[in-house]
């Protein structure tokens, strides 16, 4: 019992620092006794899309789908599957749809570049405004202008140059 | 006129096109990786033959239908007089799977409203249904000769996807050797 406890520990700090997702997949299966495992299961399950409830993780949803998913994924653990074959049995069935994190692909190109690109976009253009404005500002004074302006300083404003 | 002045207004029409175009998807249907793939191969009993299985192999060479349905579907009793209908022509084989149900229920439900299926065939638990990316019952698939799914419906059939799209694909499919 000594011998068990600090291990025992360990998976309870697991799941709190995990939150959430944690509590509701230990709900999945409560007998899930492995730490690595359940490590393993958590983190697959946070990354794999319900397709009931499009904006929930299977770990997050209760829709029956969620949990068939789950025990999917907590039987192909307890098989000795990888998290790559396991990633890939859900792709199979339901496409890349499944993943929270979409493969880089020539379709998929856009999404992933899509935020860079703006940025980059965004500052080229702020670049050019404030360079435009400075060298608007900059300008030197024609010989003409510098001699109206000595003349509006001198006071005599109606005598023009 | 400030030529500048039109840069805002051509991406606001870029954006205002591209939301327009979104308004008209349904994010619901997920495309499935299955349409051109082997069908998933099963083997499960029969709704109202228990002791009779009935596999995917004894389907090769010809054209037939899964319809995936349940008793606690509500909308598959939207799509069901559709089913009857359709049942009637005797254009194609409808196997029904029924997803997720307690038995004896689904045979009540097709007692009470009509057994449009040829078979049904029992997934208790829903692992068939895994295999073939089932996510929102009801679902049809078109299945041809050579067991391969060529078409997915999702949500109930209606008599406009039924004539526009399954129908003129299973003639088609009936007609290639």
């Amino acid at each position: 019992m000594t011998a068990r406890l600090p291990r025992w520990i360990a998976v309870l700090a697991l799941a709190a620092t995990l939150g959430v997702r944690a509590v509701h997949a230990a709900e999945a299966l409560p007998t899930e006794q492995d730490p690595v495992a359940q490590a393993r299961a958590v983190k697959l399950e946070g990354e794999l899309r319900c397709l009931v409830c499009q904006n929930q993780t299977i770990a997050e949803s209760n829709a029956e789908l969620a949990v068939d998913l789950r025990r999917q994924v907590r039987e192909q653990i307890a098989a000795g599957r990888s998290d790559a074959e396991i990633i890939d049995y859900m792709t199979a069935r339901y496409g890349d749809f499944v993943l929270y994190r979409p493969p880089l692909k020539a379709i998929t190109l856009l999404l992933w570049a899509g935020p860079a690109l703006l940025v980059v976009l965004g500052g080229w253009l702020l670049l050019r405004i404030v360079r435009e404005r400075r060298a608007v500002d900059t300008a030197p004074l024609s010989e003409a202008d510098r001699a109206r302006a000595e003349a509006l300083l001198r006071g005599d404003a109606e005598k023009r140059a | 006129m400030n030529r500048k002045l039109l840069i805002p207004l051509a991406l606001f029409g870029v954006l205002f096109a591209f939301l327009m175009v979104g308004l008209t998807l349904n994010p619901r249907e997920v495309p499935s990786p299955l349409i051109g793939k082997p069908a998933p191969a099963f083997a499960l009993v029969t709704l109202h033959q228990p002791e009779r299985k009935l596999a995917t192999t004894d389907l090769k060479g010809q054209v037939w239908l899964l319809n995936v349905w349940a008793s606690w579907c509500v909308s598959c009793r939207v799509e069901h007089p559709v089913l009857m209908e359709f049942a009637k022509s005797k254009l194609v084989p409808i196997v029904g799977l029924n997803y997720k149900d307690k038995p004896d229920e689904g045979i009540a439900w097709l007692k009470q409203y009509g057994n449009p299926y040829d078979v049904s065939v029992v997934d208790r638990d829903g692992r068939v249904g895994i295999d073939w990316g089932v996510y929102g019952v009801p679902e049809t698939f078109v299945v041809d000769k050579a067991g391969v799914i060529r078409h997915k419906h999702i949500g109930p059939v209606d008599a406009a996807a039924l004539e526009s799209r399954i129908m003129p694909l299973v003639r088609e499919l009936q007609r290639a050797s």
